[in-house]
């Protein structure tokens, strides 16, 4: 249920923003205005260990002066405040340049359909209870195994947030949605070993999260399973993305078919439409519209409507992922991705996790990655990895101080198999990712 | 104190927040038995300017504002916060967070001025040191003599950032501490273009100064110019090499390695805990005897410097390591207090909304004894690392990387081939042992680091010399 109160009165305050706007001047402007009340608590070793509450606000304007354009932000809503907001954005917009591509969306392109998305359910949760939560969800990581020998908490965030946003077109629009969740990190040791891992559940629902005994079991499992990893020694073989860390091989994919990097000439994905990116068999789409999903919305951060669409079918890039403005640069029009992509999925085999093991047959699986280091220009890759290798589909022992390379063009070329074992966490949904061959370096 | 009366000018009296009020604000948190307690009451305006395609693109302003309120009782944080500095809104969050502890009585709290200490940058507003006018012809001005000095340069982007930033914590003991933050940063991003390949290369910097900063020593032309040569250098680069190898790392910015390596790591909430590989291991070597490496909030505008911490304890030069001895670790006063030591002035926070832990200021290494062409001539077969892009640990397993975006191979002593970037892996509590040599060439970096834990960003620093590491993992595609 929306509070439609609290939406038009900070309705109000986007219209008056946009009045002061124009009575300053600007020939066009766009407003947003968020707020979020919270509260995360976190558990350690027993005890609760911080109790937070969390009040927060804040509103942006951009103004146009013709394609004269100016931005500013606060956090303070006074009326005074807003009306020094709108002329420091107005003051800015004296000093830049024209710049014929800027400028509000086309109005037709404006969404006008809101549908429903279920984004919001708020939970009544005493800061009582989120502590017996953080609790029991560590106590059962601590208690899972002899082995697991220190713990950095469990805790329990649940957020409420209203995001408005308008522009002198007349669009004007607002929304409540939530997000809770419950997390757990705990250490495993053996000998000289020692590992940390975590898991976590996130939802709008906290009806649909994860079972705190789960979680905690969860964590626990996976701190365990890292225990005396050894390195490899160097060689290229077939790699496993596990689901939890395959959305980032699609995170640098929709960068490199992002409209500013595309403008720029800094993707090493550059003039790729409609050709072969990913074999015949990769279906890459985005659902913005998905009933309670984290990444929904009806439109974008322009007020564009987003629709649901595909960017990659038979392997080929159909599509890219553009702004107004970068779709400007292009000579295209806006694909509602002002603020990135929503809810992408890429369609999975019929192969579980299991079976996606034995497909990889002799290789390494990876489950984490560590640093940055992904050239979108060229594609080249080279990160940090830590997991286990595999012989005939079997997980032989954990692996640990090496790193995985290679391009990512080649890579994308090279997915073997997506599994059916969806992470459903993010605003990627990915199965684990196969990949022909890449270069490993270790001792 | 001027400082003081200035910060109180520019958060307290705007709205209308008298002493008397922070007194009782105070006395409600205390109302408990508390181990501490402090209010954080910030302001910060910030701009940013970018030029992009010849054009002054973008431009936009900042101003945030708000007070967090903490109270600590043993290993127990209650902590509340808002962007509405009002009073009846503060006692409400006194309320909230003083029942992490149970039912006491109102204590009476006289507030006092806390001692004075150094000031290691000046006051005076940066967004101001420039008129807009002067900002634009700066960024033009860069634009213009970047784009001259190739035919092969594509695209310069250049940004210019500053913050002004005030900040007051009021202690439980009355103590009021207050800071006056200014920060400014430059970069410049170029792509060249040869035969159909392209690549990109960035250089920045800045420091807790004014716009004044990009003026001296032509500094803005020179991050054009730098920008320029790594991108036409990564132009001509081959496939990095795979494997274990040593690893010579070039002076200042590669310092990231002691950040990632051993800094995180000697951080005190994770050694009070218990989960980093360095837990107790104070008086142990944890490097060869070349290596001293320091934490340093004191040095004069540095982007990592604070004249106090986000707790108000003035900032130190804190020795990590001696001669390869474990010394010890930066501490807030929350661990310092549960470890039975004294606060580092390590406590920071990203603003008043998130709550203070140890972070690093600057953290560097010292220089030694060695010419840095003696270092790369002492290597057969290796690699010479120059400029980073970033990097991550993991402090419990003690594994960490960082991304290389300028390196050559070294062969015979001699720098040979420029390779691509890739990342390198180690361990934290052994990299440091397999030091063999130390520059004489310390250098700190050209201040454009920003360090993340916890979902907190702050701005920090890293320095060293030329460094000799006898066997470092390279993660480069040529096996």
């Amino acid at each position: 249920m929306q509070n439609q109160e609290e939406i038009n009165r900070l309705k109000n305050i986007v219209q008056d923003l946009l009045d002061e706007a124009k009575s300053q001047g600007a020939t066009a402007a766009e407003a947003g205005l968020s707020q979020e009340n919270g509260l995360s608590v976190s558990a350690r070793l027993g005890d609760v260990e911080t109790i937070e509450h969390h009040c927060g606000q804040g509103l942006g304007i951009t103004v146009y002066f013709g394609q004269h354009k100016g931005s500013s932000s606060t956090s303070d809503l006074s009326a005074a405040s807003i009306k020094e907001a709108v002329s420091a954005a107005c003051s800015i917009a004296r000093y830049t340049n024209e710049d014929k591509y800027s400028g509000l969306p086309e109005k037709e392109r404006l969404a006008t359909d809101f549908p429903d998305l279920d984004l919001n359910h708020p939970w009544d949760l005493s800061v009582d209870a989120a502590i017996e939560l953080a609790i029991e969800c560590e106590d059962a990581a601590r208690s899972y195994h002899a082995e697991i020998s220190n713990s950095e908490g469990a805790s329990v965030n649940t957020h409420q947030g209203i995001h408005v946003m308008g522009n002198s077109l007349g669009f004007l629009q607002g929304y409540q949605s939530t997000r809770h969740s419950l997390s757990c990190s705990v250490l495993a040791q053996r000998g000289d070993s020692m590992q940390r891992d975590y898991w976590y559940s996130v939802s709008r629902n906290a009806q649909n999260l994860e079972s705190a005994i789960s979680i905690g079991n969860k964590a626990a499992e996976r701190a365990l399973r890292r225990l005396a990893g050894r390195s490899l020694s160097t060689r290229q073989c077939p790699v496993l993305y596990s689901s939890e860390i395959a959305s980032g091989l699609l995170s640098s994919f929709i960068g490199a078919i992002s409209g500013g990097n595309l403008y720029r000439k800094s993707s090493f994905l550059l003039d790729a439409i409609d050709s072969q990116v990913f074999p015949e068999f990769v279906h890459i789409h985005e659902q913005p519209h998905l009933i309670g999903a984290l990444g929904s919305a009806a439109y974008d951060g322009e007020g564009v409507a987003t629709h649901a669409r595909d960017i990659v079918s038979d392997g080929i890039l159909r599509s890219y992922v553009l702004s107004t403005y970068s779709a400007r640069k292009l000579g295209l029009q806006s694909t509602g991705n002002a603020g990135g992509v929503r809810n992408l999925t890429i369609d999975p085999s019929a192969l579980d996790f299991q079976g996606m093991l034995k497909l990889l047959g002799t290789g390494l699986l990876v489950t984490e990655l560590m640093g940055q280091g992904i050239n979108i220009v060229t594609g080249d890759y080279s990160r940090g990895a830590a997991g286990f290798w595999v012989e005939n589909g079997e997980i032989q022992y954990p692996v640990e101080e090496i790193t995985i390379a290679g391009n990512l063009k080649d890579m994308l070329k090279n997915i073997v198999a997506i599994g059916c074992d969806i992470e459903c966490r993010g605003n990627v949904r990915t199965g684990s990712i196969l990949v022909e061959q890449m270069s490993i370096a270790g001792e | 104190m001027k400082l003081l009366n200035l910060v109180k000018q520019s958060i307290l009296t705007p709205v209308g927040i008298q002493d008397s009020d922070i007194e009782k604000i105070m006395s409600r948190l205390l109302s408990s038995p508390v181990d501490a307690a402090d209010i954080y009451f910030q302001s910060s305006h910030s701009e940013s300017w970018v030029m992009e395609g010849g054009i002054i693109k973008e431009g936009s302003h900042n101003n945030e504002q708000g007070a967090g309120v903490r109270a600590v009782s043993g290993e127990k944080t209650g902590f509340a916060y808002s962007d509405r500095i009002e009073l009846p809104v503060l006692l409400e969050a006194a309320n909230n967070v003083k029942s992490i502890v149970r039912q006491g009585q109102e204590a009476q709290v006289g507030l006092k001025q806390a001692v004075n200490w150094p000031q290691y940058y000046p006051v005076a507003n940066p967004l101001k040191s420039l008129t807009d006018q002067q900002k634009i012809e700066l960024l033009q001005k860069v634009d213009t003599e970047t784009r001259k000095l190739d035919s092969r340069i594509e695209e310069v982007i250049v940004s210019l950032v500053s913050a002004h930033e005030s900040i007051l914590v009021a202690n439980q003991d009355g103590s009021l501490a207050a800071d006056i933050r200014p920060l400014v940063r430059m970069n410049v991003t170029v792509i060249v273009e040869e035969k159909g390949r392209r690549e990109q290369g960035s250089m920045g910097g800045g420091g807790r100064s004014d716009y004044n900063y990009f003026l001296e020593h032509e500094r803005a032309l020179s991050y054009g110019k730098e920008a320029v040569r790594l991108a036409l250098v990564n132009l001509e680069a081959e496939d990095a090499p795979a494997g274990n190898m040593t690893v010579v790392l070039g002076p200042g910015w590669p310092g990231i390695l002691l950040h990632e390596a051993i800094g995180h790591g000697l951080e005190g909430d994770f050694n009070r805990k218990g989960t980093s590989a360095f837990s107790g291991r104070v008086g142990e070597r944890v490097a060869s005897d070349l290596c001293t490496v320091v934490d340093d909030g004191t040095l004069q505008g540095r982007r990592g410097s604070l004249s106090i911490d986000d707790e108000g304890t003035p900032t130190e030069k804190t020795v990590l390591i001696e001669n390869g001895i474990l010394k010890g670790y930066m501490q807030d006063k929350l661990n310092a207090r549960l470890m039975g030591v004294k606060s580092t002035g390590n406590g920071r926070r990203e603003s008043y909304a998130s709550l203070p832990m140890p972070r690093m200021t600057n953290t560097y290494m010292l220089a030694g004894q060695h010419h840095p062409e003696d270092i790369i001539g002492s290597v057969k077969k290796g690699l010479y690392a120059k400029n980073f892009a970033g990097g991550q640990v993991d402090i419990t397993s003690g594994k960490f990387v960082f991304s290389a975006s300028e390196a050559y191979l070294i062969e015979n002593g001699k720098i040979t081939r420029a390779i691509k970037g890739a990342t390198l892996i180690g361990n934290g509590p052994d990299v440091l042992t397999k030091v063999s040599m130390v520059g004489n060439d310390l250098e700190l970096d050209s201040g454009v680091g920003t360090c993340g834990k916890d979902g907190q960003s702050v701005p920090v620093g890293v320095g060293q010399p030329t460094l000799k590491i006898d066997g470092l993992t390279v993660g480069g595609t040529s096996v």
